[in-house]
């Protein structure tokens, strides 16, 4: 009896989902048009690099456009005839690698360029996003908001480096650990102990890291160079893992923050959803009262967390010094705080789902900068402007409503 | 009036305790005085600096013409965040709202040739107008799809600003001659008159009637709230949507009702800095403004006469801190350090009591944005 009402449930979808399910369906019949009428436009063969030697990959831009736009229109039916019911997910990744994918041979037919170089390019640019979004989710599964990502990268990248830089790349990072540990504590101090509004904290960190790094790379390090240079890591290339071709390139050539990132999602999606203090952790987000009302220590869990969240931050931070450019300058992250937060939404809390929302919004960065190089008759600034406009589509038409934790903001009160 | 005062006084504590916390970084970073065991003249920095930005912000006309010009923006801005709370949602893309705004003024003030009294107006509605509209797509995308407005407003931002990169490059807007993304110049009856234009050979008196754009849209948003059904209604939403759907109000209609108006406060930012601060548009026309304005609606709680006062703080703040910059080695950066204290101090009043020994029951505060909606 209780099967067949699971079945009659699993039949009945809900209006809402009924609804979503068709946008999607619309969508990829948009992707199809846009496919079949912007890029098969230019003809000619677009070279992709997959090793950094040579192997190229050519495709003709024309005829991949139009075999893309086909599978497209065939999705789009498929979705609004029957759904794809459990792989729906899968067959949107997909489409949208296969969309990227036409994108780029629109963009490159006639020339090449190094895919495999773009595609490491965004594995290491996802980091700060990754782990900016991993502090965020460590925060509000427990209850507290936090805005403060941006401030906690901000401060972590600038003590980082001069960390770094007065001693050596280990003290440096912890020293940015330490700094988004602070950070954190400050946070919770505030928002758990005296209840002041999470955003308001929040945004205060943000605006107070953006002013004080600021203030003092200008007034201290200007005029001492030396305590703003060093040498940043160098990529590890991890035994065997490295040799699989491609995938080896992008995944296991890169520096040890990168490996950091990969380890941190495992080690909390385990934790979130396998543990205890997962489940304590959810709880004290979902419904503070009972999980207190069951003997955890709501408040202690919340700090806890946040300070795991801002030690984490703080290596999200210590990348730009250290994982890249070697050096602080004024408002080095440029709001990839705030990305993150997106990552968190777009992943619904999740941590894999967050990582794969910097995965996307790390191609996007690492796309624009390749872009500038294309001539392909638009505007640039539209091709620049379209990696956001996809996220849009994305988030409009698939991701769609996402659930925070129920008590994220809410100080708890211990009765 | 009683409230008001005891708010008044907090804020002015909360400015000293951040003046104070100020101070000790401007000395403790005073790395060449220290060294040699100066003392004397790291602290005569802080008076110096201090003096500056008291002098830059309001002594004298020029530095209130300065306050004033700083102000226009954050008001209008922070309005554009303050109405977006109220409703219960953050808007985080008052930067995006403000490119648009100003691209559409823009275009009134130098295609239309007409009587100023008819052109300003009607490019400052354009404006708005264009803001509304731009906002408005965060609203209907939350209203329709569900889709997040702090997603949704970040990617607007970034579109925001390549359409305008892009806008300044072609024919229509790129002034003759310039290889550069800069606008034509605006019509000179498309001006926002000077408010110090009385003043014989006064250039350097920027200040511009965009303030009064500005008051009366804190009056219409004043008068919004509380006098209106749909203020009422918009409060309601953002307190508890569920129990405003079961009053029976729309609240999908009213989170775009929302976003159309915080787009149509934050374009009119936008248009008030093209035809009253710049004459002309570039890259650069929202700066940092639409970020600013997120503290300026924290820090006066999205009410409207609380918005007023900390715009009005901060721009004072901005006017100070670039003269003090010119006066002193200490970096005009120091302003985003007072501000983010001063939004701390004023949202901690236990601390303050603490810091002063004010003896005093302070009212709790309530939440600005109930978690991240659903």
């Amino acid at each position: 009896m209780n099967q067949v009402n699971q079945v009659a449930e699993s039949l009945v979808l809900s209006a809402e989902q009924k609804k979503r399910a068709r946008n999607v369906g619309f969508a990829y019949l948009g992707l199809a048009v846009i496919t079949m009428l912007v890029f098969s436009r230019r003809p000619g063969d677009a070279g992709f690099r997959l090793t950094e030697g040579g192997a190229l990959l050519t495709l003709p831009a024309q005829q991949i456009a139009w075999i893309f736009g086909l599978v497209f229109v065939g999705l789009g039916s498929a979705q609004l005839w029957r759904g794809f019911g459990k792989i729906s997910n899968i067959v949107l990744a997909l489409a949208t690698a296969m969309f990227v994918m036409s994108f780029l041979s629109w963009a490159t037919a006639g020339e090449s360029f190094s895919l495999v170089g773009m595609l490491q390019d965004t594995v290491a640019r996802s980091v700060p996003i990754t782990l900016g979004a991993l502090g965020g989710i460590l925060c509000e599964r427990s209850g507290v908001i936090n805005i403060a990502i941006e401030g906690m990268l901000l401060a972590g990248a600038f003590t980082g480096a001069v960390g770094a830089s007065l001693t050596n790349l280990w003290f440096g990072t912890v020293i940015a650990v330490l700094t988004g540990v602070l950070l954190a504590w400050i946070l919770g101090v505030f928002s758990i102990k005296y209840r002041v509004d999470q955003v308001i904290v929040g945004f205060a960190i943000n605006f107070f890291a953006l002013g004080i790094t600021s203030f003092l790379s200008f007034r201290v390090l200007v005029p001492n160079p030396d305590y703003n240079s060093l040498v940043p890591v160098m990529p590890i290339s991890v035994p065997l893992l490295s040799k699989i071709p491609f995938i080896g390139q992008i995944f296991f050539v890169q520096t040890i923050f990168v490996y950091f990132s990969f380890a941190a999602v495992a080690l909390l999606t385990w934790s979130m959803y396998r543990t205890r203090w997962g489940l304590r952790t959810r709880a004290a987000g979902e419904y503070p009262k009972a999980a207190g009302t069951l003997g955890v220590d709501v408040i202690k869990l919340r700090y806890r967390n946040l300070l795991i969240a801002g030690a984490v931050a703080g290596i999200g931070g210590a990348w730009w010094p250290i994982g890249t450019v070697g050096r602080f300058d004024q408002n080095i992250t440029g709001g990839r705080g705030f990305i993150a937060l997106a990552a968190v939404i777009f992943g619904r809390w999740h941590p894999v789902g967050a990582f794969s929302g910097a995965l996307v919004f790390a191609l996007a960065e690492a796309v624009r900068l390749k872009i500038g190089n294309f001539d392909t008759g638009i505007p640039s600034e539209f091709l620049l402007m379209a990696p956001y406009f996809v996220t849009l589509v994305v988030v409009a038409g698939f991701v769609g409503v996402s659930r925070a934790p129920k008590a994220a903001g809410q100080p708890y009160d211990e009765q | 009036m009683k409230d008001l005062l005891k708010s008044l006084r907090y804020t002015l504590l909360a400015l000293l305790a951040s003046l104070l916390v100020g101070a000790v970084i401007i000395v403790v970073t005073d790395i060449d005085a220290l060294k040699v065991g100066d003392y004397g003249k790291a602290f005569s920095t802080v008076l110096t600096a201090y003096k500056s930005l008291f002098e830059g912000s309001f002594w004298g006309v020029r530095s209130i013409s300065n306050t004033i010009t700083g102000t226009t923006p954050l008001l209008l801005s922070g309005l554009a965040v303050s109405v977006a709370f109220k409703a219960g949602l953050f808007n985080i893309g008052a930067t995006g709202q403000m490119l648009v705004g100003g691209m559409t003024a823009l275009w009134v003030g130098f295609t239309m040739s007409g009587p100023g009294w008819l052109q300003v107006p009607l490019a400052v509605l354009a404006g708005a107008i264009g803001g509304a509209i731009y906002g408005g797509i965060a609203g209907v995308l939350k209203a329709r799809t569900g889709a997040h407005e702090v997603i949704t407003t970040i990617m607007l931002n970034s579109i925001a600003s390549f359409l305008v990169l892009w806008l300044l490059k072609t024919t229509v807007f790129q002034r003759e001659g310039r290889p550069d993304p800069i606008s034509k110049l605006i019509a000179d009856e498309a001006h926002l008159p000077r408010l110090f234009g009385f003043l014989e050979g006064r250039s350097d008196l920027v200040a511009h009637s965009g303030l009064f754009v500005a008051l009366s849209a804190t009056y219409g948003y004043w008068y919004l709230l509380t006098r209106t059904t749909l203020g009422f209604e918009l409060r309601a939403t953002g307190l508890n949507s569920d129990a405003a759907k079961y009053a029976g109000m729309k609240s999908k209609t009213l989170m775009v009702v929302a976003m159309l108006l915080a787009g149509g406060f934050a374009g009119m930012a936008g248009a008030t800095e093209v035809l009253g601060t710049y004459g002309y548009a570039s890259t650069s026309l929202a700066g940092n403004i639409g970020f600013d304005a997120i503290a300026v609606a924290l820090l006066g709680q999205s009410s409207p006469i609380g918005t007023l006062v900390s715009a009005l703080l901060f721009g004072a703040l901005q006017a100070g801190g670039r003269s003090m910059q010119a006066h002193t080695d200490v970096p005009v950066d120091l302003i985003i350090v007072l501000r983010a204290l001063i939004v701390v101090f004023v949202a901690a009043p236990l601390l303050v009591k603490a810091m002063f020994r004010v003896k005093s029951q302070v009212s709790a505060q309530g939440q600005t944005f109930r978690g991240w909606g659903g």
